[in-house]
Formats: C-alpha cells, structure tokens, sequence
C-alpha cells in the first residue's frame, strides 16, 4: 500500500519586487512511498526536497498536481494526526525547555493530558535528550536542537515520520544515533520519508532513493539493488611488495607509493589475490568491499543533463 | 478545537511572561504612574486630574507598546524563526494558531493591564487621600482602554499576517494615532467638502473609533461616562477585532510560509 | 473543515463584522457630535495639553485650529448668538503654537465680528492679536489685523493707526500700511479709508466667507457714499431754490447728476420731500449705515435676501 502518493506535484514562486518573475520549484514529480520503508530524498541544495516536504506538510500550497498521504488528501485534518515533522535546521521556541515543548506539542497532537509527560519524556530519551530535558532550549547547542526536533516528531507516535535533513549539525556519534532512531522507526513498521543531501546516510538506512535535481525527478531506486550493481568490487592493499605481476595483471586498478600497494579487484578473484600476496611474502593490510555505489548513481543522474549541454 | 486553542493561548502567555522586555515595560508604566504626583506639584490644586489624565495616558500607552510589539511578533516572528512549521505540521489549522494567539496576547494583556491598573489606584489613592464613590468612573476608563487593546492587538496581528514584524509595528502604531483622531478627521472631512471630503470620511470608518474610547479627560474631572456610550464601544471594538482576525484568517489561510 | 469552508466562513465573518463596526462608529459619531469639543471644555490648561502631546506641539496646535474653526463653522451655520468656546480654544491653540499666525489672523476676525457673524467681542479680537505680536513681533501682517479690529470693530480711529504705523515700521511691510496709518490719521477719510482696507482684504483672502463679507462690505460703502452724495446735493439744491428737489429730474437738470442715480440692484433711490435719501429694498443691502428709512436699523448681516452681486 502507497503511504505517501504524489502525482505531477508542480510548484512556481512568483519573486522580485512586483512578484513578476517566476521560479520553478518543482517541475512535476511523481513517485509513491510504500508502507513501513525508509524512503530517501536525495538532492543538492535547492533540487526541491524542501519544497516538496514542505508541500505535504500543508506549510505551502501545490501549483499543481496532487499529493496525498495515508489515502487522504493532505489538506485533510486527520493526516495530521497520524504524521511526524522534523523541519531543516529546526527552530523551536527558545523560552521552553525541551520537555515543556514536547508536552505542548503532544497537546497539539492530540495526546490526553494524563499521558504527555510520559510520552514526552519518552520521545526525548529516544532521541538521547533524558539530560537536558528541563534545560532552557536557548541554551541548548545545534546538534541538541535537532535531537529535540526529532523527538517532537515522535512524540505522538505517528505512523508516518517526515524527517528533513535529519543527520545536518551532529557530530558522527549522533548521526549514527540518529540512523539507529530510523532504524528502530523501521522496525516497529513506521514509515520515514527523510530528505538528505549526505549519500552515505541515504545509503545506510534507506530502503529506496528518489533522486530530485533542480526540481525534477531523476529516478526512483532500491537501494539494494544499487549496491548489488556495485558488488563485485574490493579493494585489497598490502606492504611490502610494491610489484606482484600476477595481481596486477588482474587488477582493475593498481597503485603503488614506495612499499604500500592498493588495488582493486573482482570480487571473484578475491581469494586468489590474498593467496598471491602471502605466497609474494607481502604483509596483507586491508581487504575491504567497494562502496559509493549510490554516489556513483547520484552523480550520474545529476550530471547528465550538464553534461549534455556540455556537449 | 477548543483544546487546542486554549493550549496556543497558554504557551503564547507563557512566552510573553518570560519574556523580560515585558517587565521592563509595566515596570516603567508603573514608574510613570508613581511619577505622576511628583508633576502634579507644578500645578497646584489639579494633582488628582493630571494624576489620572497621565496614569491613563501611561496605562494605555505602554499597553498599546505591548500589543503591537507582541502582537505583530507573534505571527511574523513564528514565520520567521520557522517555529510555526513543526506546529503547523500538527492536528492545528491556521485559523486556529491566529485565534490562539490572539487569545492568549489578551489574556497577557489582561495581567499587564492589571497590574499597571492596581498601581494606578495606589497611586490615585495616594493622591486623593482614599479613593471616593466618582472613581468607579476610573474603571470605566480602564475597560475601555482595555477595549484600545484588544482592537490593536487584533490589528497587529492582521499586520502581521502578510507583513513583517517591523513594518506590521509600524502600520499599527499609524493605525493607533490615526484611531485617537478618527473624530477630528471627520473634522477635517467637513471642512473640506467634495470628493476629498467624502474619502476622507469614508477611510474615518475604516479605522478604529479609540478616540471615543479614550474618556480620559471626563474622568479625570469625576464625570460619569454615558452607559449608551460604553455599550457602542463595547459593540464597536468587538466587532472591528472579530473583522480584523477574519481579515488575518483570510490572508493566513492562503498563505505560503517561507 | 475544508480550507474553502473556513474562507467563506471567515469572510461571512469579515464583511458582518466590519458593517457592524462601520455602523457603530457611525452611532458613536452621532452619539458624541461635538466630542472634541469636551477636551476643550474640560482641559483648557495648555500645560497639561503640551504634556499629552508628548513634545508634538505644532501638531495639537494645527488639530485645536482645526477644532476651533470647526467650531466657528457649526455655530456660524447654525446662527448662534454666543461662541463661548472660541476664546479657551483660540488661547490653547496659540499657546500650544504661538507662531501659529491664522489663528491670531482669523481668530480675531471670528471674535470681532458682531453676532451672529462672530463672537461680538473687539475687546479679545484685540488681545489675541496683541498676543500674535508679542510672539511674532516681526509679522507685519498681524499689525494689520490689530488695525482692523480697532477701527472697524471697536471705532477707536486712533488706536488704528498706532497699529498701522507700527506695523508699516516692520521690515517688508507692505508701503499701504503707511497708507492706512496717513488715512486714520486723517478725519473724514473715513468712507475712502474702509474702501481701500475692503478691497485689500478682498484681494489678499483665499477664504470664500471673508471674501464675500468683504464684497458685501464694499456695496454697503458704496451705498453710504452715494446716499452721502446724494443728500448734499439735495442741499444744495434746496439753499439755491428754497426748497428740496421733488424728483432726480430736478437735480439732473441743475447738470449734477447725468442721470437716474440707482443702488446697485440698479434700483432707484428714493427722494424724500425733507431732502434726505432712501434705499428702497434697504433690506436686501446689509451692514448700510445710510439711506435706512426713518427708525430702521441697519442689517448687520448677511441673510437670505441679500442682494446676489455678480463678482
């Protein structure tokens, strides 16, 4: 079942002073998001991720198309109930403190007064916020805005998490407690739509991509199956040997700096590469799988209409 | 829906409350009221009518700041700061946030009022050696400058629906000296005549009627204000803050956020 | 509720609410004609109006005038015989602005005026303009109105042209103030004098009431003169022949006149048989000081029937 539906969802701006100029935000996407996946928005700055995040949020209105959630039109009251925001970059009131808002916002959402604080309390110990949760939010630093942004999203237990940008200002322990919180989001059957412009973080946790450039819809993939089309693919470096022939002639590529040797094999040929390296006496460093498969498929997608005009 | 309201109204009164500009602002409201008869030494025989005339003036004054202020951050400040989003995202509809807010400014507004009021009767009190039967007249003056408040609260947040914070402050703060010459207006209208003369009556309806809230002087010299006269400001600043938060509901229901 | 639902109900609510808020204005404009009025009437301390206009003293001062004239016009309009409130406010504008010289121009002229043309009172006419010329002691023009008042309103010739020749010693005064100042000093002038100060008066005002009054002054003149006129000759007519003429006939044959002598409704003046001359509609000429039939007073204001001339 498609969670999330969008149909040839378009978006202009009128900017300038007189508002006479138009801008093309979203230049007609489509695409579905099914239940219970983690489904990944990737794009540079400015290829629309907001713009559509904010759209299904109802904060903007679509020139065109449509786009609903759950089967329901995303105007509809009751969407709201069943969904969670994580805005880019949050901002939230800075005179509370993070459990203050959290409760607040669990009123909004509907939560009965009884089970707020403890619902509250619970969202931020997900989020890894139990220490500072009485701790005035303008005190807070970056990445502990964003842990409390997260939190709020969850507060309500939704069925569907919008997450904008989630891993943007932590430092790589919290961006992999935050892969961890998607993770366990997915496990209990949530769906997540998150936007990234990281590929590594898509890469990780997500189910299938949708790549957007400049407004357009460049593919729609699983994510597995990119890795697969990548598998096949290691890396092998060692010390000692500078020139072993036999690998070399297999290589598919062969770098040499004074003792230290990397090269890059078929996954195939793996076993009998080790077995040269011990048999040239060389010391065996590293033997690690070639990712950046989804880096590859990004920049291909976002590269191609360049390279065309180029052309 | 009626919780929601209540909960928006909460936190926008909790948000006002810790904000320490407002302190600032009831505390030098309550100066200037305590100031008062200190000036009416310089005119002897008039301490207690410069005394209310001045208290009033403070009162109204600094409630107006407050309201525009908070008023027109409210809105233009949530949009802004992007606060507005992760609440938008929730069970909440526009219409909902602006009456919230507006509810929850009053309420502050209520406090603070009292607040500068209660020193005003001291002050008074002070004075006059004990307050007597004419000063109920007092708090007629009072509600109606609470009237002021909730017309130029409903009007800041108007502004600030489709305009940003300095400016809705400004288009406000025109509105509120405009609104204190509503009358006179009409004065110059008259005296004009001709088309000019009807525009510039015609745009004197546009406007709030402050000026016909501002009894000031009347019970400054003890004299009662007509009941007929409360009851039409009553009916008229009600009706201009319900036209005002449908305008503002109006334009927010439409609106892009940035 | 649906977006829609809200608009129509939100515009249902903004167009009863803001007929209703028109409509109570509209009440409380009748309720409280005259309000501003109050202010004035309860605070005439311009110590405690110049404390409320928080330093904009120009500005109260320009909306008292505007009061004030607001005043005159209402009680003008609907003949009043009393104007008590034209002295309080013409003494807080002035107070409040000092070099607020129309007020002091046109203020004396609306106290000077006999009722129900003016306030009837010379004697304030003559102190706000000595007020005027206290603070603005290099405007000539206010010398001029204190001149004015002092000959036309209160007939002290003298008075006048000590006004007069102090005004012309003011550098940029107008060379007819040294005129008018010769003329008061001159006695007899009297018909002559009032003429050039009129036609002054009608030249220099853009206001349509002062200029009128002006025009009607200027007839009136004309009239005195040419009843003055008329009546010496029938003087002389009756010591040469004994007895006063029975027609004009008579005196246009003794070639003094050239022929019928008419006011100017093109009326004719009527000959009495003791020599003197009458007006025959008197009524229709205000502020005529000749010619009025035996026991009539002269209309010292402009009505209904007032002869229409052609400007």
């Amino acid at each position: 079942m498609a969670v999330i539906e969008i149909q040839n969802l378009r978006k202009t701006y009128k900017t300038g002073f007189w508002r006479k100029t138009e801008k093309e935000g979203l230049k007609g996407i489509s695409f579905e998001v099914r239940e219970g996946e983690v489904f990944g928005c990737l794009g540079p700055n400015g290829a629309g991720k907001t713009t559509t995040l904010k759209i299904l949020m109802g904060l903007i209105f679509p020139s065109g198309g449509t786009a609903r959630i759950l089967g329901m039109d995303i105007h509809d009251p009751r969407v709201k109930q069943q969904i969670g925001f994580l805005p880019e970059q949050p901002y939230l009131y800075d005179y509370l403190t993070p459990l203050e808002l959290l409760e607040y916002y669990a009123g909004l959402s509907g939560v009965p007064a009884r089970e707020r604080r403890k619902r509250s309390e619970a969202a931020l110990a997900r989020a890894g916020m139990s220490e500072a949760a009485n701790m005035p939010m303008r005190k807070c630093s970056k990445g502990m805005l964003q842990r409390v942004g997260i939190a709020q999203a969850i507060v309500h237990d939704p069925k569907v998490v919008f997450l904008d940008e989630p891993m943007s200002g932590l430092d790589p322990i919290g961006r992999r407690e935050v892969r961890e919180l998607i993770q366990s989001l997915h496990d209990e059957g949530k769906t997540v739509f998150f936007s990234t412009h990281i590929l590594t973080d898509a890469e990780a946790i997500c189910d299938r991509v949708a790549v957007l450039d400049r407004g357009e819809l460049k593919g729609v993939d699983v994510v597995a199956d990119l890795l697969s089309k990548a598998r096949g693919k290691v890396e092998i470096t060692w010390q000692g040997q500078p020139k072993i022939e036999s690998i070399r002639a297999m290589s598919l590529d062969y770098h040499a700096t004074g003792e230290s040797v990397r090269a890059v094999v078929k996954e195939a040929d793996t076993d009998r590469v080790v077995d040269a390296v011990r048999q040239a006496g060389a010391r065996l460093v590293s033997v690690t799988p070639v990712h950046g498969a989804l880096e590859e498929y990004f920049l291909a997608k976002v590269d191609a209409p360049k390279k065309e005009a180029e052309e | 829906m009626r919780a929601r309201l209540a909960l928006i109204a909460a936190n926008t009164f909790r948000e006002a409350v810790r904000d320490r500009v407002l302190y600032n602002l009831v505390f030098f409201a309550l100066l200037m009221v305590a100031a008062a008869p200190l000036f009416g030494v310089i005119s002897i025989g008039v301490e207690k009518i410069f005394m209310v005339n001045l208290g009033l003036a403070a009162i109204v004054l600094f409630g107006v700041v407050i309201a525009i202020f908070v008023g027109t951050g409210l809105v233009s400040k949530e949009i802004e700061k992007r606060t507005l989003y992760t609440v938008l995202a929730r069970p909440v509809a526009r219409w909902e946030f602006i009456l919230g807010k507006y509810l929850g400014l009053a309420a502050t507004l209520a406090v603070n009022t009292s607040c500068m009021a209660a020193g005003f009767f001291v002050a008074v009190a002070y004075v006059s050696v004990g307050l007597h039967a004419a000063d109920v007249n007092l708090l007629v003056a009072l509600y109606l400058i609470g009237l002021q408040l909730l017309v130029m609260t409903a009007l800041a947040i108007l502004f600030s629906s489709f305009s940003t914070p300095i400016f809705s402050a400004a288009f406000s703060f025109a509105m509120f000296v405009i609104g204190n010459f509503v009358e006179d207006m009409r004065g110059f209208a008259a005296m004009s005549g001709g088309p000019e003369g009807w525009l510039v009556r015609g745009l004197s309806y546009l406007v709030p009627n402050l000026g016909a809230m501002n009894v000031a002087a009347q019970v400054a010299h003890g004299q009662p204000v007509p009941g007929a006269l409360i009851l039409a400001d009553t009916a008229n600043a009600l009706f201009y803050a319900v036209a005002a938060l449908a305008a503002a509901v109006l334009i927010f229901e439409r609106r892009d956020l940035k | 509720m649906t977006g829609g639902a809200i608009s129509r109900w939100a515009m249902t609510a903004l167009l009863l609410s803001a007929a209703g808020a028109a409509y109570t204005s509209y009440r409380l404009e009748r309720m409280r004609s005259g309000a501003t009025l109050d202010d004035v009437l309860l605070v005439q301390s311009p110590k405690m109006v110049k404390a409320a206009s928080l330093g904009y003293t120009g500005l109260a001062a320009d909306i008292y005038w505007t009061r004030t004239v607001q005043y005159f016009g209402g009680k003008h309009r609907e003949k009043a015989m009393r104007y008590e409130l034209l002295r309080p406010m013409l003494a807080l504008t002035t107070d409040l602005d000092p070099q607020l010289t129309v007020a002091y121009e046109f203020g004396s002229f609306f106290l000077a005026q006999k009722p129900p043309e003016g306030a009837g009172d010379p004697q304030a006419a003559v102190d706000l303009v000595k007020k005027g010329i206290a603070a603005n002691p290099r405007n000539w023009r206010l010398y001029y109105h204190l001149g004015f008042v002092e000959y036309e309103e209160r007939k002290d010739v003298i008075a006048a042209a000590d006004a007069f020749e102090a005004g012309s010693r003011v550098p940029g005064a107008l060379p007819w103030m040294k005129v008018m100042a010769a003329a008061m000093r001159q006695k007899g002038g009297e018909i002559d004098t009032a003429r050039y100060m009129w036609t002054n008066i009608y030249e220099s005002s853009d206001d349509p009431l002062i200029k009128q009054n002006a025009v009607y002054r200027l007839i009136a003149l004309r009239i005195d003169e040419d009843v003055l006129n008329l009546e010496k000759m029938a003087a002389e007519y009756q010591k040469r022949n004994g007895s006063y003429p029975a027609n004009w006939q008579q005196v246009i044959g003794m070639g003094w006149l050239k022929g019928m002598p008419v006011d100017p409704s093109k009326t004719p003046y009527r000959l009495m048989a003791d020599g003197r001359v009458e007006v025959q509609e008197y009524q229709r000429f205000p502020f005529i000081t000749r010619g009025l039939p035996a026991g009539k007073q002269s209309i010292e204001r402009i009505t209904e029937e007032s002869f229409k001339p052609q400007q």
